[in-house]
């Protein structure tokens, strides 16, 4: 605990109110903290739209070569995250595919709020994917069966029946998701250095200006992180209550 | 009304191998069998939730085996009720409502009707969760008979009960099957299928071995198995013969029964019902011409007196009244006779 605790409260300790609030008044900060929140918020609920029936069918069906696509959705956690932005680029330049298909709308994903979206959501996925799989996986089949026989359809099944009873799972999964995307550095500094994301942002301030210009920027993004990670912790166990 | 005709399907450590059997309409159908036996298989077999690798399912003269679940009309309650946790009692009779059109009023005054059949009125804003087993039993129910089954399955709906909520809940069921309702119960527990059924199919290792009356499966048996299974304890297989011109039957281990039986020279079973075994503790005079010195191997009391396991070569199980164990002053471990008359020996052809 005291591992953990201990560099954090330093910090914070190190920094004074002043310092804090000077820090929040800066344009380059705010608008940072808020392009770190969207990014992350759009990456986690554009790719959860693929992610939780692929974790269904992960909870449900057994298929071949199953064990190794549950292998590879684990891979953005086990791989060097500098070494994710550069297999990144690769997939979202404008030589690509993607980045030709982008290029048709007038879209570069290099250096783009949607390039950064996508590397954060590629780093933080498994989260969701695990945990929605988990949840899928403790709702029994028997229930779903009980459904099918009172005349539901599959896909009222999974909307009705599945889908609420492993809502938790999945609400720990996105939020999971979420809050890894937005502490990721390594991926995106590769695909998008710029517009900076705020963890982007504290290295840059670090290596221009030193620890002691870093330190706010560092404290206010945690207490931010903080609060909004407990508040949506707090208003998923409401939810759950009602 | 409902016919299944030749199903077999192959598990990874089970078989089911050509099940056949009928229901008529408003028959109480029981299928009975030892856990394993691949009861509640058949039963999501006829629901559709399994699919058979041969055979046909009919109902109402149309084959059902390819309809899909929803438009077979076939009800299951699960052996663990399978109710919603997450809905209310309400939500849960009322789910299956959901595809018929009706407006919210109609639904709650169907569900209201259904509830106040079941007695469970008072429930319906609960949460499952909060509900005990009787209670959760009797919400699967409605939530099953609310959409009008053709055939209602139930999988061993009085399993996890206690007495007086297995008496509550038998007789609710009996009250279901004289409104109409066509069932198909499956129960490990032969007087459970004494007291419910109309027709009984038994099932051992995936295969129907006997169907009948209670009755007629009770009363004549056609395999150790059953017999055993249906709680009939003295039953031999043996081999008939004429000893100095009187009718024996001869067990595996060769002990001569005298038997009233017109046959001869041939294998078959025999059945002696508990009841028809007198217990003495000397060799008596009586009209009974089977008299035989035993072994008490074990006295245990039962709810119609208690059963009585001597020991004369084969295991004879005898049901005496208390009275009897205290007034012979029986004790396991003892010697005692038993008698039984050659009438009392039934004769069940091979």
């Amino acid at each position: 605990m005291l591992f953990i605790v201990a560099p954090l409260l330093g910090m914070a300790l190190k920094t004074t109110p002043h310092q804090i609030f000077e820090t929040a008044g800066e344009e380059e900060v705010r608008q940072s903290i808020w392009l770190t929140i969207v990014t992350s918020f759009s990456g986690t609920v554009f790719f959860s739209v693929a992610a939780i029936p692929l974790a269904y069918l992960l909870a449900r069906k057994n298929f071949p070569l199953k064990k190794l696509v549950s292998g590879i959705i684990d891979l953005p956690v086990v791989i060097p995250h500098s070494a994710a932005g550069i297999a990144l680029l690769g997939f979202v330049s404008r030589d690509s595919a993607l980045g030709q298909m982008g290029s048709l709308v007038g879209l570069n994903f290099v250096g783009h709020p949607a390039g950064i979206s996508i590397a954060m959501a590629f780093v933080s996925i498994p989260y969701l994917i695990n945990a929605a799989r988990d949840g899928f996986a403790g709702v029994p089949e028997r229930l779903e069966k009980a459904a099918l026989t009172l005349g539901a359809s599959p896909l009222r099944v999974f909307f009705t029946i599945t889908l609420p009873l492993a809502w938790r799972n999945i609400v720990s999964g996105l939020i999971m998701m979420f809050a890894r995307g937005m502490s990721e550095f390594g991926a995106v500094i590769v695909v998008a250095y710029h517009p900076m994301i705020t963890p982007v942002l504290i290295y840059e301030r670090f290596g221009a200006f030193g620890l002691k210009y870093a330190r706010p920027v560092s404290v206010l993004f945690i207490a931010i992180s903080l609060v909004l990670f407990i508040t949506l912790r707090w208003l998923a166990k409401e939810k759950e209550e009602k | 009304m409902l016919e299944i005709k030749d199903i077999s399907k192959k598990f990874p450590d089970f078989e089911l191998n050509g099940i056949s059997f009928r229901v008529a309409k408003g028959d109480y159908f029981i299928l009975l069998g030892e856990s394993g036996a691949g009861k509640s298989m058949i039963l999501e077999t006829i629901a559709g939730l399994v699919r058979p690798d041969s055979g046909e399912i009919w109902l109402d003269g149309k084959e059902i085996s390819h309809t899909k679940i929803q438009e077979r009309k076939i009800g299951l309650v699960f052996q663990d009720h399978a109710v919603f946790p997450h809905l209310t009692v309400m939500e849960n009779i009322a789910f299956a409502l959901h595809a018929q059109g009706l407006s919210r009023e109609e639904k709650r005054l169907r569900v209201k009707e259904i509830a106040r059949l079941l007695g469970i009125s008072g429930l319906l804003h609960r949460s499952p969760t909060s509900l005990s087993g009787g209670e959760l039993q009797r919400v699967a129910l409605g939530r099953t008979l609310i959409q009008k089954p053709r055939v209602l399955l139930l999988d061993e709906p009085l399993a996890s009960l206690d007495i007086q909520l297995k008496r509550d809940l038998r007789r609710l069921l009996r009250s279901i099957h004289q409104e109409g309702q066509t069932i198909i119960h499956v129960t490990h527990d032969y007087e459970e299928a004494l007291a419910l059924g109309t027709n009984i199919a038994v099932i051992h290792k995936g295969q129907v071995i006997q169907t009948g009356t209670p009755e007629a499966v009770f009363t004549h048996p056609k395999s150790e198995f059953v017999a055993h299974f249906v709680g009939v304890k003295n039953f031999f297989s043996v081999h008939l013969e004429i000893r100095d011109q009187i009718t024996f039957a001869i067990t595996n281990n060769n002990i001569p029964i005298r038997i009233v039986s017109e046959s001869i020279n041939e294998d078959a079973f025999i059945l002696i019902r508990g009841e028809d075994i007198l217990v003495s503790n000397t060799p008596v005079e009586t009209s009974a011409t089977n008299n035989f010195p035993g072994k008490i191997v074990e006295i245990v009391p039962g709810v119609q007196g208690v059963n009585l396991t001597v020991n004369i070569g084969i295991e004879m199980h005898a049901l005496i009244t208390r009275e009897s164990v205290e007034k012979l002053n029986l004790k396991a471990g003892g010697k005692c006779w038993i008698h039984f008359k050659a009438t009392a020996v039934k004769m069940i052809a091979k």
